[in-house]
């Protein structure tokens, strides 16, 4: 079973149509990489895979069970707010922005999830921060403040965070969009080293044509709220069929 | 080469070694000391005229300092500033909470509260609440328009005391409200996403994540609200409570020291103040550990 199915998503701000029906899957172990112009609503549908937006039509299932609703005769019964944490939970997001909780140091800051919402002792919480802080090169910086790490050091800490939860997807929006250059390798080489591990299934949001090329197994390309293209990356990136993929990507490697 | 000093581009006469090795010193300051030396003249004028103006009245002040009605109102002065103030931080963040919620009558009724309490002056609030029984003789609980499960007499529930709270509270409530307001305004939308994004619960992110870092902007203004009312309570004299300026009042107006009792209110007062404000810059001091400066 596909870990994430998605169906005919539609979203809408105000006038603004950001998502006019995207159908996307996700296998297991599966790394998708998202391309698109910005505004193309890559992030917003990142966002309604795991509910922090609650799309205005279609559907997402995650390991077969339909996201923030519950099927009841031939309707779908939004869920309360109590089960659709626990689905959330189970979908681990990196932002661009990183969004550290600053008044907790690296270690309070992958504890405070499975404590609170897993239900972990302090302690089996302290070894698992203290584990995912090495499996990110992270080791010796466990009982540091945020604002004492570098930007690239602090998206490691966030991804090692979301791991916390142990969650069978890794939703990742541009999160190397907002580090300088000499900072983006650092977490690439993360997220490289997780893809390879075959265990995690990933979709990445980003504008890191050579990460896409050399880590996704798929390349899905947006562009006006839909999708484009998609398919293996050397075909997509090297021998894209659309014009817009086409402009796009001219733009982008220039 | 050329430089203000050495404006025909001249070569300098100054060798290397004379440069590297160069002696420094401080720019001379004469006027720092003119200045120092005069304020503390001044200063020191004013002290001697108040150790030595028998008006003040000393002894008098050592007197009274502890005498047990000063002591007394120093206590319902303290008792009503904490009551009052832990109440109104209560309902402030209760408040803040409502006037930022979805639901548009909960914000409506929370917003109204706080331009109410905030426009009608604390004084007219004191009196209000102490009069209630003129208004309703008797209060009572229970389900709205039917009769009440139990009952009290106005009276016997509305003393000097619990009028003094019920008033200072609800007022100080609509100002920490704004506070506590400014404060959640102040962090960032991401961290409330990332608390969602890990499944944590809207009250363990806004205990755990929004809260702890709601209070930095929170604090120093609560603290100065604090201040304000210690020295508000003295405006229950009006309803005749007996508190730190009004106790003082109270034993000038048998001994004729007013000067001397004033001055043992505001030596007690300026002690108490100079404690809250030891106590808010710890609490500042907790808050901010995580602040990095490199």
């Amino acid at each position: 079973m596909n870990p994430i199915r998605a169906r005919g998503i539609r979203k809408s701000f105000g006038a603004l149509e950001v998502l006019k029906g995207v159908d996307l899957d996700l296998a297991k172990g599966e790394v998708l990489c998202i391309l698109g112009p910005s505004g193309s609503g890559k992030s917003t549908l990142l966002r309604c895979i795991n509910h922090l937006e609650r799309p205005d039509g279609g559907m997402v299932e995650l390991n077969g069970v339909p996201v923030g609703y519950r099927l009841s005769g031939t309707t779908f019964r939004e869920l309360p707010e109590r089960e659709i944490q626990k689905q959330r939970a189970a979908m681990g997001m990196v932002f661009q922005r990183f969004n550290l909780f600053p008044h907790l140091t690296a270690r309070q800051n992958i504890m405070e999830a499975p404590r609170r919402v897993l239900g972990l002792s302090a302690t089996e919480a302290s070894q698992r921060a203290e584990r995912l802080m090495k499996q990110v090169g992270l080791a010796e910086k466990v009982d540091t403040y945020p604002g004492a790490l570098s930007g690239g050091q602090q998206q490691r800490v966030a991804i090692a965070r979301a791991l916390a939860m142990e969650p069978s997807v890794m939703l990742f929006d541009e999160p190397t969009s907002a580090l300088d250059p000499e900072l983006v390798g650092e977490v690439l080489d993360v997220m490289r080293s997780l893809a390879d591990s075959h265990a995690m299934s990933m979709i990445v949001v980003t504008h890191e044509i050579g990460f896409a090329r050399s880590v996704a197994d798929r390349v899905m390309f947006m562009d006006g709220g839909v999708v484009v293209e998609q398919g293996k990356p050397q075909a997509v990136l090297a021998n894209p069929e659309h014009e817009r993929t086409r402009a796009f990507l001219r733009r982008i490697l220039e | 080469m050329a430089g203000i000093g050495n404006q025909a581009g001249l070569p300098s006469v100054l060798t290397d070694e004379q440069l590297a090795s160069a002696q420094l010193l401080p720019r001379k300051q004469p006027w720092t000391w003119v200045a120092a030396v005069a304020v503390v003249l001044v200063l020191a004028n004013a002290l001697y005229s108040i150790l030595t103006n028998r008006g003040f009245g000393w002894p008098v002040v050592g007197e009274y300092f502890f005498a047990p009605q000063v002591m007394a109102g120093l206590f319902t002065t303290l008792m009503l500033t904490a009551i009052s103030m832990t109440l109104a931080l209560l309902l402030g963040i209760i408040v803040a909470v409502a006037a930022a919620s979805r639901n548009p009558v909960l914000s409506s009724v929370a917003k109204g509260y706080i331009w109410i309490f905030r426009a009608i002056p604390l004084l007219v609030q004191i009196i209000f609440w102490y009069n209630l029984a003129a208004l309703y003789p008797k209060l009572g609980f229970g389900i709205p328009f039917l009769p009440p499960v139990v009952e009290f007499d106005t009276n016997s529930v509305i003393t000097a005391i619990s009028a003094a709270i019920i008033a200072m509270s609800l007022n100080e409530g609509a100002y920490m409200a704004e506070i506590v307001r400014s404060g959640l305004n102040s962090v960032d939308s991401g961290q409330r996403e990332a608390a969602r994004a890990l499944g944590m619960s809207s009250w363990d992110s806004f205990r755990r994540i929004v809260m702890p870092q709601a209070m930095r902007v929170i604090i120093p203004p609560t603290g100065n609200e604090t201040l304000s009312m210690l020295k508000y309570t003295s405006l229950v004299s009006v309803i005749a409570l007996p508190d730190l300026l009004y106790s003082t009042q109270l034993i000038s107006s048998r001994n004729f020291e007013v000067i001397p009792m004033l001055l043992v209110a505001s030596l007690w007062y300026l002690l108490v103040s100079t404690i809250l404000m030891v106590i808010q810059s710890g609490i500042e001091r907790h808050y901010a550990k995580s602040v990095v400066r490199p």
